[in-house]
Formats: C-alpha cells, sequence, structure tokens
C-alpha cells in the first residue's frame, strides 16, 4: 500500500477544508515562483522524467505533449484547456478534486501555462457538476483576491486568467477537439485530425489539452521531483492514480494508489471485497466502460496499470473500476452500456450512429434469449464495422465493452440464444433478391 | 443519438430581465472579441434559469440576436445538448442515474419510487405540478450509486425508502440535504478507510 507521505490529494475525502490556507498548510501554492524561474524547459524535461502519462484515458505522455506547443508565440495567442467533463461511466475521480483539491488544480493551470506560453486557460465542466464548478469558482475568486492569479500570478511575473466553461450534458465533449468545438459555441462533434490542437486548436490558436487529475499532480512532481514520481509504480507506468472502485463491492471509493498495484488489492483492502465474497466475483471492468471488460480467473493476478492491461487487450483508460459480481446478468449490463453508447453518439459518422443502435438493440434480444444463432457473429461483425471507422474514438469506446461480452462471455450468450435463423441457406425463395448470396459457401 | 423535439406551446415573446442580463454581458466578456458565439452555452442556461427551467423557441432567437449569430446556431446547440429541457419540467426536476455501475447497485428502485410518488411515466408532472422525473445517463458518482440529481444537487447511496424519504419532503416544500443518504464522508471507504488515518483523527 502506498505511503500516506506520498500522496498527492492528502485532501480526497475533505478532511482538512480546501481554502488557499488549508491548500497552504498541504504544501500547494508554496513559493510557486522558485518553480518557474527555472524555466520553462526545466518544467517540462522534470514532467517528462517522471514519465507522467495523461490521466484522462489515452495515456499519452504529458511532457510530450507540452513539448509540441511552439516554442514562440506568434500572432496567434495560445490557450490552456482543462478537460474536466468526466462522463465515463464508472469515473469519478476528477469531481473530488475540483471540489476538495481545487488549488492544486489552479496552481498546475498556472505551472502548465507559463511552461506552454498560454495567458488564458478554460476549465471545461460537465454541466451536471454544477456545484463542483461553483466550488471551483469559489476557489479561483480566492486566488485572484489573494494575487494567486490574474496580473503577475503568484509572483512568477505570468499573467493568467482562469474561466470556467459548463458543458451542458454530452459525453461527447470529453473528446478534446468536441470539447473545443463546445467552447466555440458549437454541437460538440469532434474533428478531423490532423490538423492536432496543439498547433490548430481553439479559435485556431495553439492549444494544449490535458485531464484534471494530470495537470493537479504537476506542482507536487516539480516541487519532490521527477524522480521520485518516477520512482513509483514501474517504468512508463510511473506514479501514483486515482482508483474509482465502484459496482459490487462492500465499500465502494475513491482511493489514490500507487500504479501497478494488483487489483485484487485495490478491490479487497480498499473496497472490502466483492459482496457474497472473492468467489461470487463475475467480471471487472478496469477503467470506465469503454474498456472491455475481464473475466474472474485474470482478475486474480492482474495489475493495474496502462501496459499491463494492454497485455491483456484491455486498457487502464480512467481507472473507474466496476466490479460485476455473479449475481447479475452480464449480458444486461452490456447491454446497459451499450444504451449509453447509442444516447450519447454525436450523429456525425454514420458507422457510430447507426452502429451504436444495433449493437444496443441485439444485446437487448440477446438478454431476454430472443437472438437467432447467427446473431452472435453478427454482433461481432457490427463492432468490426464501426471501430476504426469514425472520425474519433468514440466508435472505439462503443464496440470494445461488446467486443469484451463476446470475447470472454460467447458461452453464456449462445446458451441462452439458440434459435434457429430466420433466414435458411439454400432455400430457393424465387422473389429474393439476395439469393446469389445464400448459394455462396461462405455467405 | 438522442431524440429532442421543443414543447408544443410557445410563448411569443421572451427578453432577458435586469438581472439575466447583467450575467450574460459578464460571460461574453469571458471570450476574446469576437468570439461571443462561445457565449451560448451560459445564455442558454441563463434563459432556462429565467424561464422556469426550461427554453422556448423565442428564447433561441433572442439569443442568437443577442450574440450576432444565426437562428439555427442556436438551435442547433439547444437540440445537441440534452441538459436543456426543450419543453416544461417540473420546479424540481429529477434526474435519475440508470447507467450500469448505478444499474447493478439496484437504480431501478429509485425509478420504481419515482413512478410511485411523482408520475407514472417519466417527463411528465405529478399531480400539483411540482415535479417530474427522468432517467439520464450516467451522472459521474459512481462510487456513491445508485444516486439522483434534483436540479443542482445530487443525493447519493439511496435506497427506496431514502428516496420516497426525499420526495415526500420536496412535494411538502422542504429542502432536502443533498449528499450521501449512509452518513458517509464524502467518497471514503464507508467504515473501511486505511488511508490518511492522521488527517482524519486529527
Amino acid at each position: 500500500m502506498l505511503k500516506d507521505q506520498d500522496r498527492i490529494f492528502k485532501n480526497l475525502y475533505n478532511d482538512m477544508g480546501t481554502d488557499v490556507a488549508a491548500a497552504q498548510a498541504r504544501g500547494d501554492w508554496v513559493k510557486t515562483s522558485d518553480l518557474t524561474v527555472k524555466g520553462r524547459d526545466w518544467i517540462i524535461n522534470e514532467v517528462k522524467d517522471s514519465q507522467l502519462r495523461g490521466r484522462g484515458g489515452a495515456g499519452f505522455p504529458t511532457g510530450l505533449k507540452w513539448s509540441f506547443a511552439p516554442k514562440d508565440v506568434g500572432s496567434r495567442p495560445h490557450y490552456l484547456v482543462i478537460n474536466a467533463d468526466e462522463s465515463e461511466p464508472g469515473t469519478c475521480k476528477d469531481r473530488d478534486i475540483l471540489r476538495f483539491e481545487p488549488h492544486k488544480l489552479i496552481e498546475g493551470c498556472l505551472i502548465a501555462s507559463y511552461a506552454v506560453q498560454a495567458h488564458v486557460c478554460y476549465i471545461y465542466i460537465r454541466g451536471e457538476y454544477f456545484i463542483e464548478g461553483q466550488k471551483l469558482q469559489a476557489a479561483i475568486d480566492e486566488a485572484y483576491e489573494k494575487k494567486l492569479l490574474g496580473k503577475n500570478a503568484a509572483g512568477t511575473e505570468w499573467d493568467l486568467d482562469i474561466y470556467i466553461h459548463y458543458g451542458a450534458g454530452a459525453y461527447i465533449c470529453g473528446e478534446e477537439t468536441a470539447l473545443l468545438e463546445s467552447i466555440e459555441g458549437k454541437k460538440g462533434q469532434p474533428r478531423l485530425k490532423p490538423p492536432f490542437p496543439a498547433l490548430i486548436g481553439l479559435y485556431g490558436c495553439p492549444t494544449i489539452i490535458n485531464n484534471v487529475e494530470t495537470i493537479a499532480v504537476v506542482p507536487t512532481i516539480l516541487r519532490r521531483g521527477g524522480k521520485w514520481f518516477s520512482s513509483l509504480g514501474r517504468e512508463k507506468n510511473t506514479g501514483t492514480k486515482i482508483f474509482c472502485i465502484s459496482g459490487n463491492v462492500n465499500n465502494p471509493c475513491n482511493v489514490e494508489e500507487e500504479m501497478n498495484i494488483p487489483l485484487k488489492d485495490l478491490i479487497e483492502v480498499h473496497a472490502g471485497g466483492v459482496i457474497g465474497g472473492w468467489e461470487n466475483l463475475q467480471a471487472v471492468i478496469p477503467g470506465g466502460s469503454s474498456m472491455p471488460l475481464i473475466p474472474k480467473e485474470k482478475c486474480e493476478t492482474l495489475k493495474m496499470d496502462f501496459d499491463s492491461l494492454m497485455a491483456e487487450k484491455s486498457g487502464l483508460g480512467t481507472a473507474g473500476i466496476v466490479v460485476i459480481n455473479k449475481d447479475q446478468d452480464i449480458i444486461k449490463c452490456m447491454a446497459r452500456i451499450a444504451r449509453f453508447y447509442k444516447h450519447e453518439s454525436c450523429g456525425q459518422c454514420t458507422p457510430c450512429r447507426e452502429g451504436s443502435g444495433w449493437m444496443w438493440r441485439m444485446l437487448e434480444r440477446m438478454a431476454k434469449g430472443d437472438a437467432t444463432k447467427d446473431e452472435v457473429a453478427m454482433l461481432g461483425d457490427v463492432t468490426n464495422q464501426i471501430a476504426g471507422h469514425t472520425i474519433c474514438a468514440f466508435g472505439e469506446g462503443s464496440s470494445w465493452p461488446v467486443q469484451g461480452l463476446l470475447r470472454h462471455f460467447k458461452k453464456e450468450i449462445e446458451e441462452r440464444n439458440n434459435l434457429d435463423p430466420i433466414v435458411q441457406k439454400k432455400n430457393n425463395i424465387p422473389y429474393l433478391v439476395d439469393q446469389h448470396l445464400l448459394d455462396k459457401k461462405n455467405a | 443519438m438522442s431524440l429532442r423535439r421543443p414543447a408544443k406551446d410557445q410563448p411569443e415573446i421572451f427578453e432577458f430581465n435586469s438581472s439575466s442580463l447583467e450575467e450574460a454581458h459578464k460571460i461574453v466578456s469571458k471570450y476574446p472579441k469576437g468570439k461571443q458565439q462561445s457565449a451560448v452555452m451560459a445564455l442558454l442556461y441563463i434563459a432556462q434559469k429565467q424561464n422556469e427551467n426550461w427554453i422556448p423557441l423565442a428564447a433561441m432567437k433572442y439569443i442568437a440576436k443577442f450574440l450576432n449569430m444565426p437562428y439555427i446556431k442556436v438551435y442547433e446547440v439547444a437540440t445537441f445538448y440534452t441538459m436543456y429541457n426543450l419543453s416544461p419540467v417540473g420546479k424540481y426536476f429529477v434526474q435519475v442515474c440508470t447507467t450500469t455501475p448505478c444499474m447493478i447497485r439496484g437504480a431501478n428502485h429509485l425509478v420504481e419510487a419515482c413512478k410511485e410518488k411523482i408520475s407514472e411515466n417519466e417527463n411528465q408532472l405529478s399531480d400539483d405540478k411540482s415535479c417530474s422525473w427522468m432517467e439520464v445517463e450516467c451522472l459521474g458518482a459512481c462510487v456513491n450509486a445508485p444516486m439522483m440529481q434534483i436540479n443542482d444537487d445530487y443525493f447519493e447511496d439511496l435506497d427506496k425508502e431514502k428516496t420516497i424519504e426525499i420526495f415526500e419532503k420536496i412535494l411538502k416544500g422542504e429542502t432536502p440535504k443533498p449528499g450521501s443518504y449512509r452518513g458517509r464522508l464524502n467518497t471514503e471507504p464507508e467504515n473501511n478507510r486505511k488511508t490518511l488515518m492522521d488527517i482524519k483523527n486529527a
């Protein structure tokens, strides 16, 4: 278990209060100018040394992302945008940072803005987090009052303004280019990449977009050194991470732990075990609903980090762990996730807009046992037609959980659904236009 | 995608009142000059707040003029995002999360409570016209499941009885306390905390 002194978010449960004085007692805002005076290159190198990877789901190296920002500011200003549109089912870590550790985020914004030469920072908060947004706004107001923001913020000789922009209930706005569209006052439909936002982003200007947790850990990394951060976890999967453990466990909770911690430890030690005992475990969704589920046998030895989960054909994603025990109907659970994606598809690309609805309807029928034998393979085909054929990663996000279900629980689906196919092969129907397809061997 | 239609009965005119106007000008100033279109989402919220929690078409036209942008672009935004109510909802607007993490913790019992206490169908006003409810997708409080949102507040760690208690309170016009209804501190593991104990006991 991670030692308490190595925890970054000491106020995760709000034991200590959230104002500037309480934050300073925890080590935030202590001589911020000592960090910035060492220069941009030092900051970016230190973040690179720490091997910090983005906490929003994709796991892109943060230092590398920052180094993509143009070295000199041209005619277009630079922007920093914070992604607080946390909507991935199973994930609720950013909410706790926004309401209980706002000053870690604000100080991180100042340092990141200095590193990428931005004078304006927008924080995009999902509309449902209105109360959390108000708490963050109160913290920002206090920071302005104490001269930690605005002109010569915190004595760093850098000017920074932070504004909050509320979303309005669209999951897709968590995708970085959709988020930019949304800030520009349009429908949140993702843009084609390239050009990447680091060069052409918000209002066509260079823009760096980071997750809340990524930015909030940066001040601590700089204070304690990139070496300290990279000493936790393992190579390329370093540092600490807030895990959200929800579902069928005795004590669902958020907890900050070291990367590469065994999944069993997280569930048994922090979350009080699976309801009905470890033997009652059916499957675990390891990183928010987009990540393929993992069956019980593999959960015994699974380590929670980006690369270990990738090896299991899943992913760490946002580290929102949903535990599903044997009392639940796994097909129904996945059908509900498919309904979520059907509801949240932005409608821009046809494979995703139509396919997400198909997957949902097929899974609903499969949960009831109303599907035919051949539909199981057909469902797999549909997922392959979506993944990789859309502008943004939503296509993968919606089809991966279904692929995970087919990979590990195909037997359950087939047992429940053994109706004969509606169209039989080789029956000669004279008016059927597609007869030639049926006559083919592999049709 | 979700299908969203504006209400049949629409008021003829809509205008910001003085406090909304002040707020709107403040929001427009957050964005660079010439990029006032960025304020459209916030202005729709202001219109929704002023107009008893829903946005009439007249408000969209007013905002289009206010921000000097085409009406259709405002309409696009208002129909794309699900938190803009395009038809009247109750003064107390109940949103029950039923996505998988809440579903496996028993969100269906919350839906039952809504049906018993508020109205038989989603988006249907209660008998006294003060409440309406709907199922929504993940509200991002998964470790406090099952949960629901009433207007801006989150009510967490619920079960059927506690949900009914909350509804009885709001139907009487009282304001129930938001937060966890099992008495736990935010997102800590209930009775099983193993981290930061020094701080907790300090």
